[in-house]
């Protein structure tokens, strides 16, 4: 609890991105970035948090995480990625998809393209929700149910999805190379495949049930058939998207929507979740598995649904923490990061051992310890 | 009407006003709209400017600074109200002085920021605006620590005198940089702020910090180094009260009379007649009021005056006798001729224990009501304030608190610190939270999700349906029908969800297909909120089973949705011409007892009253249909009839 520092930064945040560390270097990262909403005039910010060796004598990071430079931005800021070292992204509810470039060493951050009124009704703006790169093409989704696909480096789209959905698609995350995950208002996820010329998605899940609206959705960063999502009702569910139309595990993780959920990308036994309801909960599976013991067994002869309980002395190493769907207390651990009940935690990032996370208190906490 | 408390300062409104025009006025939640109207006292009447002017009485809300203080005092807010009452207070006096201080801390982080800012600022007028918010931030920070020692704290005689010596010492902070300076330049007995130096920190108690400016000089001058010798054991053996020490109140006050006696002594016997700043000294440990009325400018404020006057004559002081001194200090300071400013007043209030004074003061004095509206609640917590209640509305926390999270609900982005603040006035926050959160601007769905949690949280359920309501007629005017229907189904709203089956009903009547099928083969059990969405659920399946050649079940569907009246009257029709084409089939799908049902059903229908608007072409159109359908029935019901009477052999 002690390594954690809070700065107050007089804008609501919507998002907090870590840029990234170079793979080569073991660096922690220092610099991230953040997005506001609802303020008559909202801001793209970049930071910076200090010497990762410099600590006082009682071992705390007490270095409070400085402004570098921030640049205007029309409309809410609904969603910000990192395209590379030097480019962010973002999603704007005027509609708009904005591409801004950092200058080396940060010195001031400018909006280089922006491909305005991407998400559109015929009348009015649509909100662009959510936006994944994986460099250079970008895929964006919105409250008007297209799923557009662009390059950094063309001023066209490459592709619209039109009618993709008719509902909002709140998220979206690549499962391949040329598939992507969206997930919507009413509860369903769909498989879209780029190579295909239809604009129909390649396949669709959802729960039976009520069809509870989902927020967030994440891929397992070394399978990528794993997948995560949280919903309006604060369940995380994680999914097998090969098996079907069930969810391995549905945990009930918060009391309010589940703005984000994110594995952590080098230890992937780590997750984290961030809800309305104020609280970031650092899920870890204390089984010990492996995942490519997992893929040598194959999944299909250990198919638990997710009432079992596992027999005492089972080797169960075998199998996915995730996918074992048992979240009794032996299997999944969750713990609270932030020290006291704030306003709701609406974005969180991880990478390394630094978690940056930033709420509708108008405050960004600093974690630079993390136990992963 | 009671009468006002102090004349109100008329406000320039620029461009308004001119040519005699009257101006009108309409209040807002936070602001006020000034127009100018046609009306002239005298000249004709002519249209006047267009313009509305949007008055505001808060900027400090705008600032982003002060932002944080809003944010932090927030979470500190909230903390407070957590504290259980089963408690008695008396166990609760700790934790309500940390939270007092952290109050303070949050001022004072934000006064530096400011003071920072305004040093780097090159703007002229932000940097004046930074300096005025210092110097009110300042003042708040001084009556608040104030009220912690006296109301919150209630330090008890003897350590009473101590926390003012604190609270006196933490605003007089120029004291320490000349000390330093003094200390540090090359010869600091030759320093012209050396005497200075010495005295403030005699009037301000710190008796060895004084010492050990004094004792620079001692070993300087040998000749009188018995004169300084004499001064420095006089400073040394001042006795200071020790509240966790086994001395009596009554103890220390015999001692401290000694000790007053002995300086005393050394003034008659004309000790310090050499050194006549060590003769000054003596006088003010004496407590002469003369002596400390020439410090004026080493003082600079009555109240440091008080409390330096109250260490050397009266250090035992008890909290009821306080006002007294503090008039008169008040009066002998500032001369007669002066007149006290509003700060001089509030503090005057405290002095005199009268709550409600300083409460009502700082209400008029700020633009505000932040300051007061956290030190009520906090001054309630500790149960000081008697349950004074208003002409109007509830009693004065209450009041003040609601002002407050009113104010911060008109800013377009503080709006969710408020819902705190109302949900902690049990008397009427309910209701200005009901009213105010229809009003939120709802431009983003993420942000109409966020209003909505607040309102399912709080049972509001009218707000929920209204807000809902609002959204899905948004996504319905943008042919968004999946959200639509993901809105009424989150607001239970069976009669927008039967609006939108209506809707897709009609497209499918135009376009001869279903759009959003993505939406309809995947229902669920929503589909159960409105019958007529029950209807289109099932018809869409319908379709689909007789896109899968499942003609039997596709059969029965249909008829089981026109025979348990799920299905409207204005799709029978529509509904029997789908029945159509499974009549033709080579094979007989619907049994005799269906094929009765249908033509039953067929025959309601034309018994109905006619549409008085239709035409004769569609009338023609009509008995068209329904003769083919009679047809079809009629022949089904032979193959039907011959096929269930054959005997399989």
């Amino acid at each position: 609890m002690d390594c954690i520092n809070a700065k107050y930064i007089s804008q609501k945040i919507s998002k907090t991105r870590w840029r990234p560390v170079s793979s080569a270097s073991l660096q922690q990262p220092d610099v991230f970035a953040t997005g506001s909403w609802d303020n008559e005039n909202n801001k793209v910010s970049i930071w910076s948090v200090g010497d990762h060796g410099v600590s006082n004598i009682d071992g705390e990071f007490d270095e409070e995480p400085q402004l570098l430079c921030d640049s205007q931005h029309e409309g809410d800021v609904l969603d910000l990625q990192f395209l590379d070292q030097d480019r962010l992204v973002s999603a704007s509810s005027s509609g708009a998809v904005m591409i801004f470039k950092l200058q080396t060493d940060c010195q001031a951050v400018s909006l280089a393209h922006v491909w305005k009124r991407a998400h559109q009704y015929s009348c009015d703006n649509a909100p662009c929700t959510a936006i994944v790169c994986r460099s250079p093409e970008i895929v964006s989704v919105g409250e008007d149910g297209r799923v557009i696909l662009y390059k950094a480096d063309q001023t066209e789209v490459v592709r619209v999805i039109e009618n993709a959905d008719s509902s909002t698609i709140h998220a979206v995350t690549f499962l391949r190379t040329t598939e992507v995950l969206t997930v919507n208002s009413i509860g369903q996820l769909k498989m879209w495949d780029f190579r295909q010329q239809s604009d129909s998605p390649a396949q669709i899940l959802s729960l039976t049930g009520d069809r509870v609206p989902l927020h967030c959705v994440d891929k397992h960063p070394n399978q990528q058939h794993i997948v995560a999502t949280g919903g309006q009702d604060g369940m995380l569910c994680i999914w097998d998207v090969r098996q079907g139309n069930t969810p391995f595990s549905l945990i009930e993780a918060h009391s309010a929507e589940m703005w984000e959920v994110h594995f952590h990308p080098s230890n992937p036994n780590h997750l984290f979740t961030c809800s309305e309801d104020g609280s970031l909960l650092h899920w870890e599976t204390t089984s010990g598995s492996d995942m490519s013991t997992l893929l040598q067994r194959g999944w299909n002869s250990r198919v638990i649904s997710h009432s079992a309980v596992p027999q005492a002395g089972e080797n169960d190493s075998v199998v996915s923490a995730w996918l074992a769907g048992d979240s009794s207390k032996s299997r999944l651990e969750a713990t609270h990061m932030l020290p006291s009940q704030t306003l709701s935690v609406n974005s969180l990032d991880v990478l390394e051992q630094c978690l940056v996370c930033g709420t509708d208190g108008e405050a960004v906490y600093i974690h630079r310890q993390l136990p992963v | 009407m009671e009468e006002v408390d102090v004349e109100p300062s008329p406000t320039l409104i620029p461009g308004a006003g001119f040519h005699q025009r009257h101006l009108g006025f309409e209040w807002g939640p936070g602001d006020l709209l000034v127009y100018e109207t046609n009306y002239k006292l005298q000249g004709s009447k002519s249209a006047g400017s267009p313009f509305v002017h949007i008055v505001r009485k808060d900027e400090d809300i705008c600032s982003p600074i002060l932002r944080k203080l809003f944010n932090e005092s927030h979470l500190i807010f909230v903390g407070l109200q957590k504290i259980k009452e089963d408690v008695p207070s008396k166990n609760k006096k700790p934790q309500f002085v940390s939270i007092s201080k952290n109050y303070r801390s949050v001022i004072r982080a934000c006064m530096e920021e400011l003071q920072q800012n305004a040093v780097l600022t090159q703007d002229g007028s932000l940097a004046s605006q930074y300096g005025d918010q210092v110097s009110i931030l300042l003042a708040i920070e001084l009556i608040w620590n104030l009220c912690e020692v006296l109301f919150i704290d209630a330090a008890p005689a003897g350590s009473l005198l101590l926390h003012l010596l604190d609270w006196v010492r933490l605003h007089k902070s120029d004291v320490d940089t000349r000390a330093r300076e003094v200390l540090q330049s090359d010869s600091p007995t030759r320093h012209q702020s050396y005497w200075d130096v010495v005295i403030s920190l005699v009037l301000q108690g710190r008796m060895d910090e004084a010492r050990q400016v004094l004792s620079k000089q001692a070993s300087l001058r040998a000749e009188s180094s018995s004169v300084f010798r004499r001064m420095d054991v006089l400073l040394q053996t001042m006795p200071i009260f020790n509240p966790t020490g086994t001395q009596t109140l009554t103890e220390f006050d015999v001692k401290w009379r000694n000790w007053h006696e002995e300086c005393d002594r050394s003034l008659q016997d004309n000790t310090f007649a050499s050194n006549r700043h060590l003769e000054t000294i003596c006088k003010i440990l004496v407590g002469d009021e003369d002596a400390l009325l020439e410090q004026k400018e080493l003082l600079s404020t009555w109240y440091h005056f008080l409390v330096s006057r109250l260490l050397f004559t009266h250090p035992t002081i008890k909290p009821p006798d306080l006002h007294y001194y503090a008039q008169s200090s008040m009066n002998m300071f500032l001369g007669p001729r002066a007149s006290p400013e509003p700060l001089d007043i509030i503090l005057l209030s405290a002095f005199e224990f009268d709550l409600h004074q300083v409460i009502k003061d700082c209400s008029i004095a700020l633009n505000n009501w932040w300051f007061v509206a956290h030190l009520t609640d906090l001054l309630d917590h500790c149960k000081l304030l008697q349950s004074h209640n208003l002409h109007f509305g509830s009693n004065l926390r209450e009041f003040l608190v609601l002002e407050y999270a009113s104010g911060l609900f008109t800013h377009h982005s503080l709006w969710q610190l408020a819902v705190d603040y109302f949900d902690h006035c049990p008397e009427f926050g309910r209701v200005y939270l009901e009213l105010q959160i229809e009003r939120v601007p709802l431009d983003t769905e993420r942000k109409a999700i966020k209003v909505l949690r607040i309102c399912e949280d709080r049972q509001m359920s009218e707000q929920v349906r209204s807000i809902c309501k609002i959204m899905a007629k948004r996504a319905l005017r943008n042919n968004r029908l999946g959200s639509a229907l993901s809105w009424s189904i989150r607001a239970k709203d069976a009669a927008f969800a039967t609006l939108i089956s209506e809707r897709f009903l009609q497209d499918y009547s135009n376009k001869g297909s279903f759009t959003d099928l993505d939406l309809l083969d995947n229902l669920g059990p929503a589909m159960l909120l409105s019958d007529r969405l029950t209807f289109l659920g099932k018809y869409r399946e319908f379709h689909r089973l007789y896109g899968e050649k499942r003609f039997s079940e596709a059969a029965k569907l249909l008829l089981s949705l026109m025979t348990a009246k799920i299905a409207p009257r204005s799709l029978w029709m529509t509904l029997l011409t789908d029945a159509l084409p499974l009549l033709e089939q080579k094979e007989v799908i619907f049994s005799v007892d269906q094929t009765y049902e249908l033509m039953s059903c067929l025959e309601e229908l034309n018994s109905g009253t006619k549409e008085p608007n239709q035409t004769d072409q569609d009338e023609d159109i009509e008995s068209t249909k329904t003769e083919l359908l009679r047809l079809s029935l009629a022949r089904n019901l032979a193959m039907a009839i011959v096929k269930e009477g054959t005997i399989e052999t």
